[in-house]
């Protein structure tokens, strides 16, 4: 789906109109696969320092830089800030250097979940960065972003994988999120360039939108693919899965029979590293005039389908240990909609999911994490209405929607072994919409 | 005094060197610098720690750039305690700096320092005329508007004219490659010998490259992961077509843009310490700068300006009490082809050796095949005070993959200066 009026403000007489007028002139984001080289990382703050410098420079990143240089991110290292006295040290950091952000840039705090900390004036002063980032979120230029990593102490080593996601393009439509990263063994260190390598990952709803973008981006970083989606959707599915190199296994995940033909398919290949529940469907009415079918149908899918299969697959240890599975929830679920009941619903309770079974599945060192797409580019979002689509669109931070490929390596980033740690997440891939922040 | 220590040689990195105005014609000294520098402190895990010393520098510099190398340090994720002094002793920058440092680690004062250098002259400063100039700090202190017109008197657009930096030598108005040809001349080195060893050194550095010597002493910049001078295909032939590029009309001039090194940017970095520093760090010593010895001859009064290192060498050999011969490699900075060949001939001479170096008799030949053997400046480039630095990080692998050896390493610079230093595993 194209945006028309990103077109129109990058062209040479809508830039002016568009200034003139004071309309938004939304970036133009940097996706992977851009040519450009990053600018350097500037990182500073507490005790953790030298370790994140290592960790960044380890993932290739620049380091050192001089005043006359634009950065690519600011890394601030807040787990040594023990009162909310010491939060102006963060101040500090970001007032002195958010003028050299470059395009976009990032902006990244590292704290320790609140939670965890022993001292009511700790617990107060990393609460107190949530509010920190999601405001830079919004304060954040020419498509940058913001976002705090809450490592809890002894998690260091599970860092590098959030960190490399959260530098990267492949961030390019997530921020303002706080994300929690856990200590966990870790298995050895994969190739980074394919970091699912030798992983099994099942992929519902793989046909078509998001689920598709989501096959090839896993199977781009090195994972055996097994597509799902409904029978009618057959040839499309075996294209995807062709393409990639994966299989393709056309089912009706509603079907009584859906869960053991996964668990078939799951044995037949080792077992499953990764399962990604993306298959969701829409039946928008508003309560007062939705039908019996609109509900069951949207809570059957979105829901009722990945806690069965969920059910069936670790019933029969088909989830390997050390397996992360992946919900896709929506803003919806976390905001609400008008005509969205069921689909809301579903989605909040997609959510639950993975608050209720992060913890449970902790012993299995199995993570549970969702990823809630705000206004993603789909033929879903070009149903929408002309009006209503521009303002969804222009209602974030980043001003656009995003597209099926942010949601996609938001995913391969939970996909990721080396993400383990990072567990009972929902991560928001919406550009900072206003809805639910 | 307390006994001397030996002076290790931890590491180096360098960025690819790029040809004048090409790929880092964007970049500043600093930047690059910063690049090299920070490049060795994440290969030896360096954050936050601080070094007793940086000696860097930089030969084509800003006046902005008059701390250059404490400001880098700043840009750099070494303690911002770290100090840090700007040095400039032309192509000799970087080897002088390791010097000065290895004297300090040696004597005890230091534990551990990084000598760096960088160039750029595609970032050349241009100078308004001295007249110019004059009028702007008038202006500048002028109080009233009388006095400001007054600083003005008498102004003419020729002022404007920039004064365009250059490489020739103040006192003689003739360029390093006009000596140089004075040089090939007095003592009779042919273009076939220049242009032979240099395409031995793009050769060399070609299978360098192939076989991955230099993956862990650079660090790519700005999209640029090989020097972008180095020609793995160049041939004597090839390079006997090319015209003379200083002596352009005698016939005689045998000096061409192929057996002289062009302008280049980029800029390389070295990590010394004592032993017992490196080894609290856990890092490795692949090699000790033992000495070296810098000189320096009056080349205004008819010596050959680049042959400085004639000196450099013998003296540093009666120190030791070393001979020329008993080295396993010789890291002969190539700032022409014929500067090599002049140097090694003086060696082999019995009269410039009793003569110029004050020796019994000639210091005589080396074995070709141990010079420059993973090619030098004249393929990879020469960013005037980065040389040192690359030349000693590369010494110092080869003696540590050799396991033990010695190696001798010679540069020479502007103002008829040489710089020697001898490596020792």
């Amino acid at each position: 789906m194209k945006d028309g009026y990103m077109k129109f403000v990058h062209s040479g007489a809508g830039r002016v109109i568009a200034k003139t007028l004071g309309l938004p002139i939304p970036a133009k984001l940097r996706r992977k696969g851009a040519p450009s080289t990053l600018g350097p990382v500037l990182i500073g703050g507490g005790e953790l320092t030298g370790l994140l410098q290592s960790q960044v420079a380890e993932l290739g990143y620049q380091l050192g830089s001089t005043p006359k240089q634009k950065v690519h991110a600011l890394v601030f290292d807040a787990t040594s800030i023990k009162t909310p006295g010491e939060l102006a040290n963060l101040y500090r950091f970001f007032r002195q250097n958010i003028r050299r952000m470059d395009r976009c840039g990032r902006a990244l705090v590292i704290s320790r979940p609140p939670e965890d900390c022993d001292s009511p004036e700790q617990h107060i002063a990393m609460r107190a960065l949530r509010g920190f980032i999601r405001s830079l979120g919004k304060e954040m230029r020419a498509g940058g972003t913001s976002q705090l990593i809450e490592l809890s102490a002894g998690a260091e080593q599970n860092l590098p994988s959030t960190l490399s996601f959260c530098l990267s393009p492949v961030s390019a439509y997530v921020s303002a999120q706080t994300i929690r990263v856990n200590a966990v063994e870790l298995a050895e260190t994969a190739d980074p360039k394919a970091p699912l390598a030798g992983q099994t990952v099942l992929v519902t709803g793989a046909a078509r939108g998001i689920g598709r973008a989501i096959a090839e981006t896993v199977a781009s970083y090195g994972a055996m693919v097994i597509g799902v989606d409904v029978p009618p959707m057959q040839g499309e599915l075996d294209k995807v899965c062709r393409d990639i190199g994966g299989r393709a296994l056309p089912l009706d995940i509603c079907a009584d029979d859906a869960a053991a033909l996964i668990c078939e398919a799951a044995r037949a290949n080792g077992g499953l590293d990764c399962i990604v529940h993306n298959a969701g469907i829409t039946r928008d009415k508003s309560l007062a005039a939705m039908s019996d079918v609109q509900w069951d149908l949207t809570m059957a899918v979105n829901l009722q389908a990945p806690l069965t299969i969920n059910a069936a697959l670790l019933e029969a240890g088909l989830i390997n240990d050390g397996g992360r599975i992946v919900g896709v929830a929506s803003i919806s679920g976390i905001a609400g909609n008008k005509g969205q009941t069921n689909y809301a619903a579903s989605k909040a309770g997609v959510i639950g999911m993975v608050e209720r079974y992060s913890s449970v599945l902790s012993a299995q060192s199995i993570s549970v994490n969702a990823v809630a797409p705000g206004f993603i580019e789909t033929e879903m979002t070009a149903k929408i209405p002309f009006g209503i689509r521009q303002a969804g669109r222009r209602m974030s931070s980043l001003q656009q929607g995003g597209l099926p490929v942010d949601v996609a390596q938001t995913v391969a980033w939970l996909a990721n072994p080396q993400s383990i740690g990072v567990t009972g997440n929902v991560v928001r891939v919406c550009g900072q919409n206003l809805l639910g922040a | 005094m307390t006994e001397l220590r030996r002076v290790a040689i931890v590491g180096s990195m360098r960025t690819p060197f790029c040809r004048s105005n090409t790929a880092y014609k964007a970049l500043s000294n600093q930047e690059m610098l910063t690049t090299a520098i920070q490049a060795l402190v994440n290969q030896h895990n360096l954050h936050g720690v601080k070094l007793d010393e940086v000696n860097a520098g930089a030969v084509v510099t800003h006046a902005a750039d008059w701390n250059l190398a404490r400001e880098t340090v700043l840009g750099t994720t070494l303690s911002p305690n770290t100090p840090a002094t700007t040095i400039q002793q032309a192509c000799g920058t970087s080897l002088q700096g390791a010097l000065m440092a290895a004297a300090k680690i040696a004597s005890g004062e230091i534990d551990c320092a990084i000598a760096a250098g960088t160039d750029t002259t595609s970032d050349a400063s241009i100078v308004f005329s001295k007249k110019f100039s004059r009028r702007l700090i008038a202006v500048n202190a002028a109080k009233t508007f009388g006095q400001r017109l007054k600083a003005f008197r008498g102004f003419s657009l020729k002022e404007l004219a920039p004064v365009p930096p250059s490489n020739g030598e103040p006192r003689t108005g003739l360029s390093m490659g006009d000596h140089c040809e004075l040089m090939a001349k007095e003592w009779q080195i042919s273009r076939e010998d220049q242009d032979a060893l240099a395409a031995a050194s793009h050769q060399k550095a070609a299978a360098a490259y192939e076989e991955g010597f230099f993956d862990d002493l650079m660090t790519p910049m700005a999209g640029v992961e090989r020097d972008n001078n180095m020609r793995p295909d160049s041939t004597p032939e090839a390079l006997a077509k090319l015209r003379p590029a200083y002596d352009r009309k005698s016939g005689k001039g045998t000096l061409t843009a192929g057996n002289s090194t062009p302008l280049t940017d980029g800029a390389a970095a070295v990590l010394l310490a004592s032993e017992e520093w490196a080894a609290a760090r856990g890092l490795p010593v692949l090699a000790y700068l033992r000495m070296g010895r810098t000189s320096a001859l009056d080349f205004v009064a008819g010596e050959g300006l680049l042959m400085a290192p004639t000196v450099a060498v013998a003296e540093l050999l009666q120190r030791t009490g070393l001979g020329l011969q008993d080295f396993d490699y010789y890291e002969i900075h190539e700032a022409f082809a014929a500067q090599v060949l002049c140097t090694l001939k003086a060696w082999e001479d019995d009269t410039f050796c009793r003569e110029k170096l004050g020796l019994d008799g000639a210091l005589g030949a080396i074995d070709r095949s141990k010079l420059n053997v993973k090619g030098s400046s004249l393929a990879v480039g020469h960013p005037f005070a980065a040389t040192g630095a690359r030349v000693v990080g590369v010494l110092a692998k080869l003696l540590n993959e050799k396991g033990s050896g010695r190696g001798l390493v010679s540069v020479c610079t502007a103002g008829g200066m040489g710089v020697a230093a001898i490596i020792e595993k």
